[in-house]
């Protein structure tokens, strides 16, 4: 089945963003770290396990009328590290954007460790996880030095 | 330099060089003569949870070099019971004092602290995590036995998941390329994250349930408490502590020089026997928290120890 055909299965948009290439079954993960899972007003469409070359299946997301901020889509970097962007201006791509993993994850997710000085609430800190790996993304605590399980830190978006 | 929140923040010529101020600081720590190399400085001593021999021997370290300490007392009545952040204590500690020694609960709370301060922060336990002024201490004790900390057997036995001790000093251990062996019951391991740590640093790490078979060629066996309330059941603990106990006879073929350590206090892990060997270090091991915890206050407020301290009776 051909690209075409998979960005056919919804219509093409104006103004906004097109996530491609999220891991299969993802797609509903990316909508809430991007905190648009709820609370966004903007239309959003979403097709989910379409074939893929490069991956096999994969997801699709379409957010209109909003433009993602690098700073935004960096958040994705849990979930879908190979996301790839696209800005939609006037029907065409306008930019291209990755997922830039930095040294540090910060302010996305609490550290999963119980005994953690972070998991008081009121503390005012940035949460910061530094990055160990990237492929596999291993993650530790800045302040336990705990690593990690990315399926627990899923549950502990801020 | 910041504060020493782990073992990671010294390298390993700093180590060195700070073990042998502590060395030339030994006539101070004994009260044999008055040096105020911190004269008009404040430690701000703030442990939110129990402390005996660290407490006492920052506040001793520090009073010996002539500096003052404030005390953050009681949890219970400070303000920390109405429900403080550490963040809020930390500011407003940071602004009386020039340095803060600290315990805490929870885990990563010195790295949270020192974040939030602009003093330096000595770590003195955050949960489960560091304790790397001990860690001074014991490589202190080690040196001061064997004349060196490079290429050592040691041997760490009982509770090793949960004392933190035993995280600090195993990380410097493996940097100074010693042999260590892990003694403990199955529930009480290392954390893997740890283990793997040190094997990716290149440590050569054996693990045993066996302690006993481990002494024969040990240079150090470092003990640790084994806590009742790690067990779910009383007769499970007792089976399990037992086999982490050190009698005097049981020291018999082991190496001449082999030194016994542990950050105390102890319960049954070390009989009374034993404290009248060669081996027993224990008590020295506590004194020497107040020269490690001296050269380290020096080290952090930037005064520099004087190569030539007069020894007991000298001049000053």
């Amino acid at each position: 089945m051909s690209q075409e055909h998979n960005m056919r299965r919804v219509t093409a948009i104006r103004n906004g963003t097109v996530i491609d290439h999220i891991p299969s079954g993802q797609a509903m993960r990316v909508l809430e770290m991007l905190n648009m899972n709820k609370t966004t007003s903007v239309p959003v469409s979403m097709v989910m396990n379409v074939p893929s070359k490069k991956m096999g299946t994969k997801d699709i997301i379409k957010v209109e009328d909003r433009e993602l901020t690098q700073d935004e889509l960096n958040r994705l970097a849990l979930v879908a590290p190979e996301a790839h962007v696209a800005i939609i201006r006037a029907y065409s791509v306008a930019e291209k954007m990755t997922i830039q993993i930095g040294e540090e994850v910060t302010n996305v997710v609490r550290c999963t460790f119980s005994n953690c000085i972070t998991t008081n609430p009121r503390e005012p800190l940035a949460h910061r996880l530094r990055v160990m790996g990237r492929e596999p993304l291993v993650l530790r605590c800045h302040y336990c030095g705990r690593p990690q399980d990315l399926e627990k830190l899923i549950g502990n978006l801020l | 330099m910041a504060g020493l929140i782990t073992m990671d923040d010294l390298s390993n010529d700093e180590i060195q060089s700070i073990l042998n101020d502590a060395e030339r600081l030994l006539p101070v720590a004994e009260g044999k003569i008055y040096l105020p190399l911190l004269q008009g400085k404040i430690l701000g001593n703030l442990f939110f949870e129990p402390s005996t021999r660290t407490r006492m021997s920052f506040e001793t370290a520090m009073k010996r070099l002539g500096g003052d300490v404030v005390n953050l007392g009681d949890v219970k009545t400070s303000s920390v019971v109405k429900g403080e952040t550490l963040f809020d204590t930390i500011q407003m500690v940071d602004g009386y004092t020039d340095i803060i020694a600290m315990r805490h609960p929870r885990q990563g709370a010195a790295q949270y602290a020192q974040d939030a301060a602009r003093v330096p922060i000595l770590n003195g336990g955050d949960g489960a995590g560091h304790h790397p002024t001990q860690t001074m201490l014991d490589l202190f004790t080690i040196k001061q036995a064997h004349g060196r900390l490079d290429g050592l057997k040691v041997v760490l036995a009982g509770d090793l998941r949960y004392g933190r001790t035993v995280h600090s000093l195993s990380h410097a251990l493996t940097r100074f390329g010693c042999e260590l062996i892990f003694a403990s019951p199955k529930l009480l391991r290392m954390p893997a994250e740890i283990v793997e740590d040190l094997s990716a640093h290149g440590a050569n790490v054996v693990e045993t349930e066996d302690l006993l078979s481990s002494l024969a060629d040990a240079d150090v066996v470092y003990m640790t408490r084994i806590q009742k309330e790690r067990f779910a059941d009383e007769d499970e603990y007792t089976k399990v502590a037992g086999a982490y106990k050190l009698h005097a006879s049981n020291l018999e073929g082991t190496k001449e020089d082999m030194i016994i350590m542990h950050p105390l206090p102890r319960v049954d892990e070390i009989h009374p026997s034993v404290d009248k060997t060669r081996h027993a270090r224990y008590f020295e091991q506590a004194f020497n928290g107040v020269v490690a915890r001296m050269a380290l206050l020096c080290r952090l407020l930037g005064v520099t120890v004087p190569e030539d301290i007069p020894s007991a009776g000298g001049e000053f």
